[in-house]
């Protein structure tokens, strides 16, 4: 009897998660479907027009999607040639040693600092050295954001790419030292062929966490509503546009926000579903 | 025990510790004769592996493992050449076979060159896989499937692919590791005869825990036994009249 | 002779790669150096006991203060109080949901129910925060027709909840299955196996999750932003909006009057959330399953 009771609680307790995951979806729909309407779904999506003046009022997506597209690409890009080296030192160079744990350390004290803070640094310390250097004339800008991003995304790539790194078996790392490989070769022809498909799902998880990321994107990337046009320009993402206007939107603005926050979802949904599907695959190899 | 005319390798008072203290070979000194088979027996622990990987200089892949003495091969002392010269000049052969799995059988072959960065006409490559497959008897059996990864073949024949890819290297001597002892007893019947037929090209030192494999194969023996070298002999007098004590006990089975 | 040119080659492409992994490894930590740096140094200053005791002054005190060249009074206690308060209540939900969530999953593994709610939660939490914010304010925010410290905290507590899940689910999987068995054989009914075998055999690795769940949450703004809202009176009313540490953060960057407080802010969440996190890593350490 009471293992029964026990049982139903675990249940319930169970079926929240998809009541929660169906009730986003199911109210976000709902909320952006009078935008959708007025503007086509479509039409929506390829629109670049943001403007509010009553009675002209006319929504699009497009600027924040090609700002969030754009910021997260550049952040990748930023982001490999220092998750990569990370995940070689700890997971194949110095593996299992007390430097490496220090390693570790930093890059766990990195992912753990909020992204708010990242967006103070960014604004007051990084901001006027990218003035300095004359690469944008206000500092900030999507190049600024994509660069503090890919900072915030590091800690994420390089953990879980050095466990995948790790788990390659040392005996095929000595088979390839036997004949004489070097341990770049070894890395080269052996590691990398390995952990592959592993590493590979931790940068797509990354991508995931990049492109939902808010309050250091909206501090850093200019805040304007038009489709960037070169990489030091200002600009806004789908998060940092919600961030900025959510608070004082309603009616149809409101709703164009929420089908944003919508297309937003989806498009982390569908990424985060394809790192961990490919991370569950190579983690069975 | 008859002199060696010709040696191919010359361990001179070698030890090998594992961190500060803990010694796994104690001062063993022995030549080994060019184109024989030579065994290295002795009870789990007693550090006969220890002593093979050090002439691959394998123990470099890990820090806490200090090797003194001498290792000559060919008379040049095999810590004075690059680790990655040396270690294409003596193959290896592992417990386990460790075909690469990301690779194809043909690739297998040919995995030294390609990690020792060595370009190969398509028709060289060709003959190296076709005639390294035939020295391991396995060309026979896997000619139509050399695109399928070796992960796919039996154990025994992925050992052998394993002897295939040090063997293409076309090493001055091969090591080899318990090569038989994942492997069933006929694959092992098989490994054997291979090992007896690939000795007219090169030297072969096996370490096996298993006495009369030793007995069948192996031209010159050693015994070995916690960390020293007790016994090395010719091994039809090794296992008919062994000197020591020890080694006694050990062949007539009240040790190990 | 070509030979050897090649293994020179080999050798000093060995050592390069060496040199450039040892460089850029060691680069990754001068962000989180000049991060600290930079909040520690600057926030330094501004912290004093009436910082962590009063609450935000409004703009019009802070702009006389200013130009009357004295430091801003007052402090973050709101905020401190809001933070604590909203996650309390997410955490005293969370943690029991998350946890029967969590040997739910682990217990009927493979099962296309648990599968379904696997995938789900991975789902959630990857889902990013902004968004978990403009749920809450459909979901709570709107019915209650205001912002609230309540929506806030139903905000923390979906974005704790998967994290405390997985955490869970994790560690029950490892723990061996002759523990139940042991507990089972002995007479104890499934439920108490479960509860007083299973659950503190794993408290070590859950308490870790649901420590590193709570360094996640406190330093969330953006699902505040639109359920809390913020305030800058103390406030104990859940039914009111509420102000939170990294909510006054975002407050004092967009107040050209309150600048000087942004950094002593800063310092507390960080030197809270890093508290956390390293308290959680000692305490994974110890208490290894």
């Amino acid at each position: 009897m009471q293992d029964k009771i026990f049982r139903t609680i675990l249940i319930l307790s169970a079926i929240i998660i998809p009541i929660i995951g169906g009730g986003i979806i199911y109210s976000l729909t709902e909320d952006a479907s009078s935008a959708f309407e007025e503007f086509g779904f479509w039409n929506f999506i390829f629109s670049d027009d943001w403007n509010y003046t009553p009675g002209k009022e006319s929504y699009g997506a497009l600027p924040f999607i090609t700002g969030t597209l754009l910021t997260t690409f550049l952040a990748l890009i930023f982001c490999i040639p220092f998750s990569l080296p990370v995940a070689l030192f700890v997971g194949e160079y110095f593996r299992g040693t007390k430097i490496a744990t220090a390693l570790s350390t930093v890059t766990d004290l990195l992912a753990g600092i909020p992204s708010i803070i990242y967006g103070l640094w960014g604004f007051y310390a990084l901001r006027p050295i990218f003035m300095e250097l004359e690469i944008s004339p206000q500092g900030s800008g999507i190049l600024t954001a994509a660069f503090v991003l890919a900072i915030m995304i590091v800690p994420y790539a390089a953990s879980l790419s050095s466990e995948f790194i790790k788990m390659v078996p040392s005996e095929l790392k000595e088979g390839a030292y036997a004949m004489g490989a070097t341990r770049a070769e070894v890395i080269r022809r052996v590691v990398f062929p390995m952990a592959g498909s592993g590493v590979f799902s931790a940068y797509i998880l990354a991508i995931g966490r990049a492109l939902g990321e808010t309050m250091t994107v909206t501090m850093l990337i200019g805040n304007t509503n038009q489709v960037p046009d070169s990489l030091t320009t200002t600009g806004n993402t789908m998060a940092s546009i919600i961030a900025n206007q959510f608070g004082e939107a309603d009616g149809l603005k409101l709703s164009s926000l929420i089908a944003i926050g919508l297309i937003l979802f989806l498009i982390t949904a569908i990424i985060n579903m394809i790192g961990k599907i490919l991370i569950r695959r190579a983690q069975h190899v | 025990m008859e002199s060696i005319k010709d040696p191919i390798l010359q361990i001179k008072n070698v030890s090998i510790a594992y961190g500060s203290n803990k010694l796994a070979v104690k001062n063993v000194s022995a030549d080994v004769e060019r184109n024989t088979i030579t065994a290295i027996m002795g009870p789990s622990g007693c550090g006969k592996s220890t002593l093979l990987r050090a002439v691959n200089r394998m123990h470099e892949l890990y820090k806490s493992i200090h090797v003194t003495g001498e290792i000559l091969l060919n008379g040049v002392n095999i810590m004075e050449m690059h680790p990655t010269e040396e270690r294409r000049k003596v193959g290896m052969v592992f417990q386990r076979p460790n075909p690469f799995p990301t690779m194809n059988i043909y690739d297998n072959v040919l995995a030294g060159y390609k990690l020792n960065g060595i370009k190969l006409s398509k028709t060289e490559k060709d003959e190296i896989v076709e005639k390294t497959l035939r020295d391991v008897a396995l060309w026979d059996e896997v000619k139509d499937s050399l695109t399928k990864r070796g992960t796919f073949l039996s154990g025994g024949q992925q050992q052998r692919l394993c002897i295939a890819r040090s063997l293409a290297l076309r090493p001055d001597i091969l090591l080899m590791d318990e090569p038989t002892s994942a492997l069933d007893p006929i694959a092992t019947k098989y490994i054997e005869e291979l090992i007896v037929e690939l000795k007219k090209s090169v030297t072969i030192m096996i370490v096996t825990h298993n006495m009369s494999q030793a007995k069948r194969i192996s031209d010159y023996s050693m015994f070995m036994y916690m960390g020293e070298l007790i016994e090395y002999d010719n091994s039809h007098i090794m296992f008919t009249e062994p000197k020591d004590e020890r080694t006694r006990a050990y062949l007539t089975g009240k040790m190990g | 002779m070509t030979h050897d040119k090649n293994l020179q080659v080999r050798i000093f492409k060995n050592k390069m790669l060496y040199l450039l992994v040892c460089i850029f490894s060691g680069l990754t930590a001068i962000p989180l150096l000049a991060i600290l740096g930079e909040v520690l140094i600057k926030g330094w200053r501004q912290l004093s006991w009436t910082f962590l005791t009063e609450a935000t002054p409004n703009a019009y005190k802070a702009m006389m203060a200013m130009s009357a060249g004295e430091p801003v009074p007052g402090g973050i206690a709101n905020g401190i109080i809001g933070t604590f308060l909203m996650l309390i209540m997410a955490a005293v939900i969370a943690i029991p949901v998350g946890i029967f969530c969590g040997i739910c999953l682990s217990e009927y593994k493979g099962k296309w129910f648990a599968t379904v709610v696997s995938y789900l939660t991975d789902l959630l939490q990857g889902t990013p925060s902004i968004i978990i914010g403009i749920i809450t304010y459909i979901w709570v925010v709107v019915p209650m027709k205001g912002y609230s410290a309540i929506a806030g905290s139903v905000a923390l507590f979906i974005m704790m909840l998967p994290l405390i899940i997985r955490s869970t689910e994790e560690t029950m999987k490892i723990l061996p299955e002759t523990l139940k068995e042991a507990g089972l054989a002995l007479g104890g009914s499934y439920w108490r196996v479960m509860l007083q075998v299973m659950l503190p055999s794993a408290f070590g690795s859950i308490f870790t999750g649901i420590l590193l769940a709570i360094s996640r949450v406190i330093g969330e703004t953006a699902p505040l932003m639109f359920t809390a809202l913020g305030g800058a009176a103390i406030s104990w009313n859940i039914n009111r909006p509420m102000a939170a540490v990294p909510l006054m953060i975002w407050e004092f960057f967009n107040d050209p009057n309150l600048q000087s407080l942004i950094w002593g802010a800063s310092l507390f969440l960080l030197t809270f959330v890093l508290f956390l996190n390293l308290l959680a890593k000692r305490i994974q350490k110890k208490w290894k399953v």
